[in-house]
């Protein structure tokens, strides 16, 4: 009995100062440890130019830390995958091929996602102000970005999830157009 | 000096002296070409233009190292505009994202002209719909953000058309907003020169330009310390013929030093030594001059060989002050000169086969040979002596003739073992056949490893792929130039589909024929019907008809626009790219199709496979490398042939003038066994022959034939006569020390050269030496 509460102690001890104040070093720290994993999404764009919203959903793919995958379904079939400072983006017959690495806007914009996947604070704080809100199981990260060449782009860029899962991207856009996208993680196979 | 010494000097410094002035006003080159066929056919027409003046060979790679990328881009962009303003250069391109963006509004302003995607249904209800509705997705794809500025101007995404159809996608990397290396760390430029690649001095004059506007650059920027790496045909020209030049230079001193230091052993007095000198420089000024005049460019390798018969010209005047002095000038004429005129008769007729040959670089050997052998026989024969005075014998000590003597006995014993050794020797290489002879034309290149990489990387690191396969269409003029590569490129669209292709460029793309640019612009429907026909596409799409004026605006525009030309594009990357793939020449125009293979395919593509696709549209596909191969393959089997006609000809010269079978079978024996001998022995050592191996056995021969036709005529002598063999001595070591500098050349073509007849001459000295009959004294 006393073992059992000294054991109880000794855990609520441990986890007292996440409680107290998670901050963003445990919050990367929990991101890295994310083993990776597929997940399905859906993602909601609104556009000054269109009357509506557009919707899509598909299945994402996240092999930690280097490689992402993104495959639109519905409505129309597309694949982005980004390995390394590689991005490839498919429609159809299109094909297109990014060196990242030759694009700095591009890269912040995708170091933006992939910094927080991966839990890489530097990555981020290359190019963004971060703040963190809420708590260890249901926090939101808001990126701000330093860089006025991105800033003509991107306004703001929040993430939230719980612990070391991402359950929902928006972008906040410089033109006023946003969209969000919400994650769901399926099972690991 | 007696009055007909100092006419006969007189006589030869003014034939030297004209042949010196043809000599220098000659074009040296070391540059391909060297390897071009005089007569091709029509896939050899093109590889000869592609070589000589296409924009292949025009290519040079440029990458500025060390220091830090953004110190590199500002010395890349400063370097830019130096090149551009030099006037050297039709094309200097960095990957500065500004000029990118240039070619982009271009693209974007004619995309009505130029998209592949306008047919006659693009613009009803239908396609218009289903044009929209997939450019909306595009909208919402991470590529939206690029396509958003233009989208209610092109919302059927003609300029995603466009951009997508360009074949090759990938591009350069880039750091600091210009072209990089794959690493990051070299900025990358490559520039097209405006002198053709075969001009080697044109070439030259460009490269100086870069590196001065390269230093002048740094200056300019105020950066020191980056570091500047060039390749690119023109540099490989301008460099091996650098490299030729000064091992020409360094080579032709060894071994004059070497031969100078042999006869001043055995003349020990310095007239004949600088009379030696004579029909040596007669021989290399008469070479030069003879391929100057027949050819108007020399090229490097043809002086490097030549440099090495220096050993054999200096053969003639050795024979004539070893064995004059003795017997006298009258006597020697009598006895001597025929058999020396023999020789030198049975050499030409060697050499003058190579004449026949359709590839310039033998024939011009051949002239080279043919020249100064014959120069210096002659000057031996009619200069020398005048300015000889009297000769001196030389005084073979009674030891050293004993001493060959014996030696002879003793070679003369080994004949059977040395037969023996012949006949396993023939049937080794007779099984090894296959793999005596180098099945590829690279092996006669001067580019060494090292630069081979390094212009590997600077390829990988541009995405220029070597362009191996074209495909080529013709026309009377521009226009239906580009419509036949309109024609061929619907077919090649097919072959991309099923994936034999990876893609292909075009100057189409950018220019397309007046033809598809009328019926392109017949697709665009009115503004009224446009405005009808968006309301109905549009009904169950998220965007409304009145966002698209100026979609309707520049449709409009479109419909009334002149047709886009070259002019149009003047300035831009585009025009530099149509320029590239198009050119003009005597009898109409030709559009040059370069194909990507792919990557799963190992980047082969089977020719076949096109040659079937392409038929009827008068496409006329080639490989590059496989029509090199085969012209090499043609070249040494012709050299082959020619070679043994060259050698049939002096055995028939040479039973001619023995009139007796068995003299000539006891002259030829030894030429043979040496030509074996010199194979089996290069193939030992693990040495592919070539067309150049193949030129040293004929020299061989054309050598070793003097030795043994000194041999039988020393049987034939009535009385001992110990300089005969002495000096056949001393012509063999001079020859062989000529052709052996050779062998530590590092350019390929003339290390195989003295390789073959430096021991060659040597080894038929010895089976001249060991199978010609002794005399009967």
């Amino acid at each position: 009995m006393i073992k059992l509460l000294s054991t109880g102690l000794l855990l609520g001890l441990l986890g007292f100062p996440a409680f107290a104040a998670f901050d963003i070093a445990q919050l990367m720290e929990a991101l890295a440890s994310h083993p990776g994993g597929k997940a399905s999404f859906v993602e909601t764009r609104h556009l000054a130019l269109l009357d509506a919203p557009l919707v899509s959903r598909g299945e994402m793919r996240y092999s930690p830390p280097d490689r992402l995958e993104k495959r639109t379904l519905e409505p129309t079939p597309e694949t982005l995958i980004l390995d390394h400072d590689r991005l490839t983006l498919e429609r159809g017959k299109q094909k297109l091929l990014i060196d990242l690495a030759s694009q700095p806007q591009a890269m912040a914009f995708v170091d933006s996602i992939r910094g927080t996947l991966a839990g890489k604070r530097e990555a981020l704080e290359r190019n963004y102000a971060l703040h963190l809100a809420g708590s260890a199981d249901d926090w939101t990260l808001s990126l701000h970005p330093s860089d006025p060449q991105i800033a003509e782009f991107v306004l703001r860029i929040d993430v939230s999830g719980s612990g070391g899962q991402v359950t929902t991207i928006e972008y906040l856009q410089a033109d006023g157009d946003r969209s969000s996208m919400r994650i769901t993680p399926l099972d690991t196979p | 000096m007696k009055s007909p010494a100092l006419r006969a000097f007189l006589i030869w410094l003014a034939a030297t002296l004209i042949g010196l002035f043809i000599a220098l006003n000659s074009r040296f080159s070391a540059d391909m070409s060297f390897f071009l066929p005089s007569k091709p056919t029509p896939e050899q027409q093109v590889l000869v233009e592609q070589l000589k003046t296409g924009a292949v060979t025009r290519m040079l790679m440029l990458a500025i190292t060390d220091g830090e990328a953004r110190q590199r881009a500002a010395v890349s962009r400063e370097l830019h505009r130096h090149l551009v303003d030099s006037g050297l250069f039709v094309s200097v391109q960095n990957g500065d994202s500004k000029r990118l963006d240039a070619d982009r509004d271009l693209l974007i302003a004619h995309r009505y002209q130029l998209s592949p995607a306008i047919a006659p249904g693009r613009f009803t209800v239908d396609g218009l719909r289903s044009a929209i509705a997939d450019s909306i997705g595009m909208l919402a794809s991470p590529a939206g953000v690029l396509l958003k500025p233009f989208f209610t101007r092109d919302p059927t995404g003609e300029v995603v058309e466009l951009l997508t159809g360009l074949g090759n996608p990938r591009q350069p990397a880039s750091r600091e907003g210009v072209w990089a290396s794959r690493d990051g760390e070299r900025a990358m430029l490559i520039v097209q020169t405006r002198t053709d690649g075969a001009d080697t001095d044109g070439q030259e004059t460009a490269i100086n330009t870069i590196r001065q506007a390269f230093d002048n650059s740094a200056q300019a920027v105020g950066i020191s310390g980056l570091g500047l790496t060039l390749s690119g045909p023109g540099h490989f020209a301008v460099q091996s013929r650098g490299k030729i030049k000064q091992e020409i230079f360094t080579l032709s001193l060894i071994s004059s030093t070497a031969i100078i230091f042999v006869l001043a052993l055995v003349y020990r007095r310095p007239r004949p030594i600088v009379l030696s000198l004579l029909p040596i420089i007669s021989g290399i000024v008469a070479g030069v001059a003879a391929v100057g005049l027949a050819y108007g460019t020399v090229f490097g390798i043809t002086v490097g060989f030549g440099a090495a018969l220096i050993g054999e010209s200096v053969d003639y005047s050795t024979y004539y002050f070893m064995q004059s002095g003795r017997l006298g000038l009258a006597t020697w004429r009598e006895r001597f000169w025929p058999t020396i005129h023999l020789g030198v008769t049975t050499s030409i007729c060697g050499f003058g086969c190579l004449l026949l040959s359709g590839f310039p670089g033998l024939a011009q050997l051949g002239l080279y040979s043919l020249a100064g052998v014959g120069a210096a026989a002659l000057v031996t024969r009619y200069t020398l002596p005048h300015l000889a005075g009297s000769i001196a014998p030389v005084n073979v000590s009674p030891r050293i003739d004993q001493g060959i003597d014996r030696a002879i006995d003793w070679l003369q014993k080994l004949r059977w073992p040395v037969l023996a050794l012949a006949l396993v020797a023939t049937v080794w290489l007779a099984s090894e056949r296959d793999e005596l002879w180098h099945p590829d034309l690279s092996v006669l290149s001067t580019v060494n490893e090292e630069e081979a990489r390094l212009d590997g990387d600077l390829r990988a690191d541009l995405e220029a792929p070597d362009s191996r396969y074209l495909v080529v269409v013709n026309g009377p003029d521009r226009e239906a130039a580009l419509a036949a590569a309109e024609r061929a490129g619907r077919e090649l669209d097919k072959l991309v589909e099923a994936g034999v292709i990876a893609g292909y460029d075009s100057p189409a793309r950018f220019l397309p024929s007046q033809a598809t640019q009328f019926a392109r612009r017949a697709a665009l429907p009115e503004p009224d019907q446009l405005r009808q026909r968006l309301e109905t596409a549009l009904a169950d799409l998220p965007l409304s008809a009145s966002r698209l004026d100026a979609f309707i605006a520049d449709i409009a525009a479109a419909r009334t626009a002149p047709p886009l030309t070259r002019d149009d594009l003047a300035g831009s990357n585009l025009a530099l790219a149509v320029d590239a793939l198009t050119l003009q020449r005597k009898q109409g125009w030709s559009v040059m199709l370069p194909l990507h293979p792919t990557e799963d395919a190992d980047f082969y593509i089977p020719t076949e496979r096109v040659r079937t696709a392409l038929a009827g549209t008068g496409g006329l596909f080639i490989d590059l490398k496989g029509e090199f191969d085969k012209l090499y393959g043609s070249y040494l089997s012709e050299a082959i042939v020619l070679s043994l006609a060259g050698v049939a000809g002096i055995l028939l010269m040479l039973a001619w003038s023995l009139r007796s079978p068995r003299r000539v079978a006891t002259v030829t024996l030894p030429l043979i066994l040496a030509v074996i001998f010199v194979i089996a022995g290069l193939h030992l050592l693990g040495e592919r022959l070539h067309l150049l191996h193949l030129i040293g056995l004929l020299l061989i021969v054309a050598v070793g034939s003097n030795y043994t036709l000194f041999f039988d005529r020393d049987a034939r002598q009535p009385e001992p006569a110990p300089e005969i063999r002495a000096s056949m001595g001393i012509a063999t070591l001079t020859t062989a020390m000529g052709f052996g500098t050779l062998a530590l050349s590092s350019v390929p073509v003339l290390k195989a050269v003295g390789l073959t007849v430096g021991p060659g001459a040597i080894i038929s000295l010895l089976l001249a030496a060991m199978f010609v009959p002794r005399s009967q004294h």
